[in-house]
């Protein structure tokens, strides 16, 4: 195992070289400059040549290359062009709000995903299961911008049960000690904190889990009808064990390895930030902040945030695969 | 027995007296929403509009501009008179000012200011720094940039405490009005040394400030002070309770980044804030037909235009830019996509600032003026041309850019003109070609001020060569450029005006671009918000707000 763990983290190497070729690349390849997004309407020729010849953009690529992993080698993903701060702190603020609503989502998607799909399987061919494609359909296949706006609509504007924006209300003053709002809230013993944080939580993970529970729902009624049918499964029935337990030990355990791949896959996404969740419920994460970076053509938050998500990414894949050990110890890993 | 009576007495009326003049100040806080985090919170190193929200309540200037209009009035200075040459300005200033941290305004502390952005060096010379120091006195005492000129300061003295005297290296009319910029607030000396203003750093192509002022300490004298600032999420001030003037009425101001537009609306319907800027124009009836809601206009102090550019013939002759004139539909335009909420442009800079001329040429919509124009140069119709405009973006002068450009060009269509479109992302690539003149014949493009003076919108245009327009500073441009040059060293403000009017009827004629519309950008805020006067000029003080009749 720890041979194997080793191993997957050395091939982290060249798999980050290869991204930051990818993302150095890309960056440059998006039309303008950041020079000009930066001046914008007030853009001088002159202007914009004393700000590329000043910050060497007008070097050879290459140049700028060595120049820019020469710095990330060091975990210096430089200043964000439009911000004014340094990346890495920006990371340290923003990647937690990130974290906390992906957990936030993956929590209603799992808790509302594995008993749709599951329920739906053991009713094979009932209204339930149909309804339950119904509701996957519809939690694929709607925008969720337009489901968070319209979660809003209802809930913020009509009912005003749940807040509109932020991650708190801006009238209260809190400690923020990890910058994990609700872990805050339990380790200050702030209550009030933990409610304010909750409620403000609920609306932006209900629409950014409302993709993954569709998936995760459609792939648990998969995995369940194959398992079901198994002969280990018939056997336990044929035992006498009762219903519950054979769901529980056998169908639900073994049904659960392409679950878990299939939820290890949708938090790597979640983390990388949810763009459009983010910005319309001005939810101050990754996501939010990576799409001004592009807007803004902001070369340092670009290369640094993508680079520092794509890390996180290929991070939770490599947990996943551990995982399955646990799940299912038959996986041995060498 | 008696006397303590009357002492008695005394004061419970001064206590009367004490809670009258504190009686309008209340509990209540205020919560905006801006569109994004300031950058940081150091005035004079900033030049983005978020960053101004938050410095204007914390800062003054030595003048400002009366709250909802582009006049000019006393704030840190209560007189300022020119010399007879013109350049040395002496600033009389108000007695009994204290910045937050308890140290004196005076003449010292004006100096000091004036100074600290004249000797800046290396990263605080970047235009990412000092972008507006720059642009009004263009250069510092050691240039480190070829692109940088002589500066107009020279020095700053003091005649006794409240006196600063203020010396230019030459005249300079925009000088005064350019002073109610934020970037030119006054800033406490002590704290700026205490805190690191003087730190900073260029990292990746950006200036940044490396000392804790600007992100922490700013300290200013105006009526709310810094509490502060959770990035992506609010920054907090709190009412001064030394302000020099009636303390404010609100405990509090909390400013907010909601970046999306319906977001910020939704935010306001469900009370989470008491108001918002940048209203988007499809978010205004929704306003209106809200009882609990309400629009508060900002005066237009924007220009959108079509540049005309001379470099690519045609268009070099006069005629065929006058058919453009009379071929472009422009009251249709504004009567059509801005709902009701803009005024048809006959000039590049609004009503509002004077210099203003109501009688230069007009040119209303004539197709058949246009082609005659066109057959007089020689031209066999239609005439072909290239016609851009901008995808991706909604600017407070050009809410619908594609609107305007269909209708532009199927008038153009009828008056004689084959047009060509071209579109391309607002930015940057849009903006970098029309500004470079490397766009079309014709290109939508617009302009807000910065401060309310002439040289801030004709001067930008066309005071130099301007490849934008295609103008090279020679022909019937220079004569146009020569005055704009005498205009700006003038500082006897009739005669200003008076050049400003000539200006204006000369550039109507001479036609380098057509202006077709001053738009009224709007601030939404909630019925229960009394107070709020938006500044034509984009950020306004809260002074004057009180929420909930209190």
């Amino acid at each position: 195992m720890l041979r194997f763990i080793v191993r997957r983290l050395l091939l982290l190497v060249p798999i980050l070289v290869g991204l930051s070729i990818l993302v150095f690349f890309w960056v440059r390849a998006l039309p303008g400059s950041p020079a000009d997004s930066i001046l914008g309407e007030r853009a001088t020729p002159e202007l914009v040549k004393e700000y590329n010849e000043r910050f060497g953009l007008d070097d050879p690529v290459y140049v700028q290359y060595w120049k820019y992993v020469k710095t990330t080698a060091t975990f210096d993903f430089g200043v964000s062009s439009a911000t004014h701060r340094y990346v890495t702190d920006e990371i340290k603020e923003r990647f937690p709000a990130t974290v906390e609503l992906a957990i936030g989502a993956m929590i209603f998607a799992v808790s509302f995903g594995i008993p749709l799909g599951f329920f739906a399987a053991k009713r094979y061919g009932s209204a339930f299961d149909h309804a339950s494609l119904f509701l996957s359909l519809i939690g694929v296949s709607i925008p969720v911008f337009f489901l968070a706006i319209l979660l809003k609509y209802v809930f913020a504007v009509r009912l005003g049960w749940l807040p509109s924006v932020g991650r708190v209300s801006v009238e209260l003053e809190a400690e923020h000690p990890t910058n994990f709002y609700i872990l805050d809230s339990i380790l200050t013993r702030d209550w009030a904190l933990f409610k304010d944080a909750v409620e403000h939580l609920i609306l932006p993970a209900i629409a950014l889990g409302s993709i993954p529970l569709a998936i995760i729902s459609r792939i648990t009624r998969a995995s369940v009808l194959d398992v079901q049918n198994e002969d280990y499964v018939r056997t336990a029935r044929a035992k006498g064990l009762p219903p519950r337990t054979v769901d529980r030990r056998h169908v639900l355990r073994n049904a659960m390895l392409p679950i878990s791949t299939i939820i290890g896959l949708q938090t790597g996404l979640l983390l990388s930030g949810a763009i459009l969740t983010e910005t319309v419920f001005a939810w101050p994460g990754m996501g939010s902040w990576l799409r001004d970076a592009i807007f803004n053509r902001d070369y340092a938050v670009l290369q640094g945030g993508i680079l520092f998500l794509a890390l996180v990414f290929v991070l939770v894949n490599l947990i996943v695969d551990i995982s399955y050990a646990f799940i299912n110890p038959k996986i041995r890993y060498s | 027995m008696r006397g303590k009576r009357h002492i008695a007495a005394l004061v419970v009326v001064a206590s009367f007296i004490g809670l009258g003049a504190a009686g309008a100040a209340t509990n209540a806080t205020f919560v905006f929403a801006g569109a994004a985090d300031p950058t940081y919170l150091d005035p004079a190193l900033v030049s983005d509009g978020e960053s101004f929200r938050i410095t204007k309540q914390i800062f003054e200037g030595l003048v400002e501009l009366k709250p909802g209009t582009t006049t000019l009035s006393p704030a840190l200075a209560t007189r300022w008179t020119p010399s007879r040459d013109g350049k040395t300005w002496t600033f009389t200033l108000r007695k009994g000012v204290k910045f937050h941290d308890g140290t004196p305004f005076n003449a010292a502390a004006v100096c000091a200011n004036f100074n600290r952005w004249y000797n800046w060096r290396g990263p605080f010379q970047d235009a990412s720094a000092s972008y507006y120091y720059r642009q009004i006195f263009g250069g510092f005492k050691k240039n480190e940039s070829t692109g940088l000129g002589v500066p107009l300061y020279r020095g700053c003295s003091g005649k006794g405490r409240y006196v600063a005297v203020v010396k230019l290296r030459r005249r300079n009319g925009p000088f005064i009005p350019s002073l109610v910029l934020s970037a030119f607030s006054m800033q406490s000396p002590t704290a700026m040394k205490k805190y690191g203003a003087n730190q900073g750093e260029l990292a990746s192509g950006t200036f940044r400030p490396t000392g804790t002022y600007a992100f922490s300490h700013p300290t200013g004298t105006g009526p709310y002070k810094f509490e502060s600032w959770t990035v992506g999420q609010r920054v907090v001030l709190t009412r001064n309770g030394s302000y020099w003037g009636k303390r404010a009425a609100l405990a509090r101001v909390i400013v907010r980044p909601i970046s999306n537009n319906t977001a910020r609306l939704q935010s306001l319907q469900t009370g989470e804030v008491n108001g918002y800027d940048l209203v988007a124009p499809q978010d205004m009836p929704t306003i209106r037909n809200d009882q609990r809601l309400q629009l508060l206009n900002r005066k237009p102090f924007n220009v959108a235009y079509v540049t005309i550019n001379q470099s690519k013939p045609p268009m070099n002759n006069i005629l065929v830019r006058k058919a453009v004139a009379y071929g472009l539909d422009r009251a249709s335009v504004v009567r059509s996509f801005y709902a009701g909420r803009a005024v048809v442009a006959n000039e590049f800079m609004p009503p509002a600032i004077p210099g203003y001329e109501p009688k230069v040429t007009k040119y209303p919509y004539n197709p058949n003026q246009a082609k005659a124009l066109l057959r007089r140069a020689g031209l066999s119709l239609p005439v072909k041309i290239e016609f851009w405009w901008p995808t991706n973006v909604s600017r407070p002068y050009m809410p619908s850019p594609n609107l305007n450009f269909q209708a532009f060009k199927a008038s153009l269509e009828q008056s004689g003109f084959d047009v060509t479109a071209v579109s391309m992302p607002w930015r940057p690539d849009y903006v970098k070609h029309v500004n470079e003149g490397t766009g079309g014949h014709l290109n939508l493009i617009g302009w807000t001020g910065d401060y309310a003076d002439a040289d801030n919108f004709v001067g930008t245009f066309f005071q130099s060569a301007n490849p934008q327009f295609g103008l090279t500073r020679t022909g019937a441009h220079k004569k146009i450029a020569l005055l704009l040059d005498k205009a700006e060293a003038e500082v006897n403000q009739a005669k200003r005006v008076k050049l400003y009017k000539q200006i204006n009827k000369l550039i109507a004629d001479f036609v380098p671009g057509v202006p077709y519309a001053h738009s009224t950008p709007a601030v939404a805020v909630q019925r229960r918000v009394h107070g709020y006067k938006p500044s034509p000029v984009g950020t306004e003080s809260f002074y004057g707000v009180t929420v909930g009749g209190q």
